[in-house]
């Protein structure tokens, strides 16, 4: 369990949280890994509140519980901070990524007294600009693999490049958006700006 | 047997079932879809199709139905499987008596999901134990791969002639259909070469041999009938074991009746079924880290019961912790924690045991959990405090 990375992703039912979480223990599952990816389910319904899980370790993974010291989080919706304590029990070496177009010493004050690392990425921002919608788990999931150091980026953005063109065969044109949005978030939690830490 | 080509993968507990469905290729499945099990008919009608596999696919109106369109197709002469949840195997209970003694060897997937009320869709163990006196062997499983494994075991274990019973494989709803894990699968030819052409010895639609299926029999002869069946659940334990060696020399995995986890010196030793097996054994290892002395004893086959072999796993521990993922509402206990008893005191073996009701309809079950339950059950073998009874764990406080 000490060689296990544990993030928890939290987002609303139909914001693709739950996805975002597969598509991390894919692509961490492809270098190699032992990966875990799961979701809590509650009422099923689009909107709700909604908890999803990786652990992703080099060892077999055996433990079949929620995950409550985790390593990183991260945060789809941002205005769950104020009805979800999405801070509760991470670690204070670990860091939480939060969609949001405020900076990370403005979405300080509502992590209720966190000390660990904060990053801030306009995942809707950038999904507008390069898909022309509202899809944040695409940037928010680039944005976990570049914070957690989970696996390599260069990979990952190899392996993203598969699975967009497996999955959008019939419609190329997206190919290119999805790639240029996970280059963006790389850039928004590489960034001086979004990588403030209370020492 | 030759070993068998791993495939290193990842996918669902549902998805592993789906793919050995898809490797085994039934001759019929007739279904009706419920939460969490939904995924398994869905994607093997997909299979269909695709034209992956020639599955004749019965899309019936109730699980009622799709029990009665199991046993109709079994009699037949069809290798026959469904895969359902909760509600849907309770609605199936009529048919789930008839299905074992008229000795189909049907094979039911089944995700564990709680039985209403309150009505709620997660996990515990409440369907698969209701019907723990039906006649179905039941066998439950840790995680996506052994879903897999006992899944592909379970054809050659029902339809053993020394058998002649249908098989529950059971996995824990979302804990493990909906978890996507690293799983190690096996090539089509090899599982299918292991499951075997289905050459039943009567059936139905043989012009040759008529026969009659689920005809009236008075009472001179009923108690009979009844004594062959359970004859055939004894049976099935050499059945189970021949299979598992079996599938030991395909695979590389190895099963038994259960699995004894760190248990040969334990002073303690948890029993517990299904996923939390894992979540206890990191408990154990971390507590041997700190000198305790604990096992985990994961019951895998729970019909047949395999009480002797419980009770020697457990003669020289000096207590054991009971888990129960479901209640039975008797005033007393959850189910093993009173067949597990019953199998120590008929054997006898003396230990000090307490006995746990966790994860009632998807509360969680901890790393933590299993550590406190470790620490009382050595409070209770030194006398401190008296051994748990019928104890909730995690429950919420008022």
């Amino acid at each position: 369990m000490d060689n296990t990375l544990e993030i928890r992703w939290h987002g609303r039912g139909g914001q693709g949280a739950k996805t975002a979480a597969l598509l991390l223990a894919d692509a961490a599952f492809k270098t190699g890994q032992n990966v875990q990816g799961f979701p809590e389910y509650g009422p099923e319904r689009m909107g709700a509140p909604i908890t999803a899980f990786n652990r992703i370790s080099r060892e077999r993974i055996r433990v079949h519980s929620n995950i409550y010291h985790p390593d990183f989080v991260v945060v789809v919706d941002e205005m769950l901070l104020h009805s979800v304590h999405v801070t509760e029990g991470l670690k204070r070496d670990g860091a939480i990524i939060v969609n949001t177009s405020r900076t990370a010493e403005e979405i300080r004050p509502l992590l209720r007294g966190y000390k660990g690392a904060v990053y801030t990425v306009d995942a809707r921002a950038i999904s507008e600009e390069t898909l022309g919608k509202n899809f944040p788990n695409t940037p928010m999931l680039a944005a976990a693999v570049a914070v957690t150091g989970v696996m390599d980026k260069k990979d990952f953005t190899e392996q993203m490049r598969a699975s967009f063109a497996h999955k959008f065969a019939r419609k190329p044109e997206v190919i290119d958006g999805n790639m240029r949005a996970l280059r963006m978030a790389f850039r928004a939690v590489e960034s001086a700006a979004g990588m403030t830490k209370i020492a | 047997m030759k070993r068998a080509k791993a495939i290193r993968e990842r996918m669902s507990g549902n998805e592993a079932v789906a793919f050995a469905i898809r490797q085994v290729n039934p001759d019929v499945m007739p279904a009706f879809p419920i939460t969490p099990s939904t995924e398994i008919p869905q994607m093997v009608s997909a299979y269909i199709a695709n034209g992956e596999i020639d599955t004749e696919f019965v899309p019936v109106e109730s699980e009622h139905s799709a029990m009665s369109a199991a046993i109709g197709a079994e009699s037949a002469g069809a290798r026959t499987m469904t895969a359902t949840s909760s509600a849907g195997l309770a609605l199936m209970w009529e048919e789930l008596l008839l299905a074992a003694s008229n000795r189909l060897p049907i094979v039911l997937t089944l995700v564990n999901r709680t039985l209403s009320g309150p009505i709620n869709i997660n996990c515990d163990h409440s369907d698969g134990m209701g019907a723990r006196d039906t006649g179905w062997i039941q066998i439950y499983a840790e995680n996506n791969q052994e879903a897999y494994d006992n899944y592909i075991q379970a054809f050659p274990i029902a339809e053993d002639p020394r058998v002649h019973l249908p098989v529950m494989v059971c996995q824990d709803g979302f804990i493990t259909s909906h978890a996507v894990e690293n799983i190690e699968l096996l090539e089509d030819g090899p599982v299918r070469d292991f499951v075997g052409q289905y050459e039943p010895e009567e059936f139905l639609l043989n012009p040759g041999k008529p026969v009659a299926v689920g005809p009236y029999s008075i009472s001179a002869y009923a108690m009979e009938a009844k004594k062959a069946q359970e004859d055939a659940m004894e049976q099935s334990r050499a059945v189970i074991a021949e299979v598992a060696a079996r599938f030991g020399e395909l695979s590389g995995r190895q099963y038994g009746f259960f699995e004894e986890y760190r248990t040969g010196d334990a002073d303690y030793i948890m029993v517990i079924m299904g996923s939390a097996a894992g979540t206890a054994k990191e408990a154990a290892d971390q507590l041997r880290e700190e000198g305790w002395k604990v096992g985990v004893l994961k019951l895998r086959v729970f019909r047949p019961f395999p009480d002797q072999e419980i009770a020697e796993a457990l003669k020289n521990c000096r207590a054991a912790a009971i888990m129960d993922r479901c209640e039975s509402y008797n005033g007393c206990s959850g189910p093993l924690g009173m067949e597990i008893p019953a199998a120590l005191y008929r054997n006898k073996v003396m230990i000090e045991t307490a006995d746990y009701i966790y994860g009632l309809a998807g509360r969680d079950f901890t790393v933590e959990h299993a550590r406190e339950i470790f620490a009382q059950l050595r409070d209770a073998a030194d006398g401190k405090i008296p051994a748990a009874r019928h104890a909730y764990v995690g429950l919420r406080e008022q």
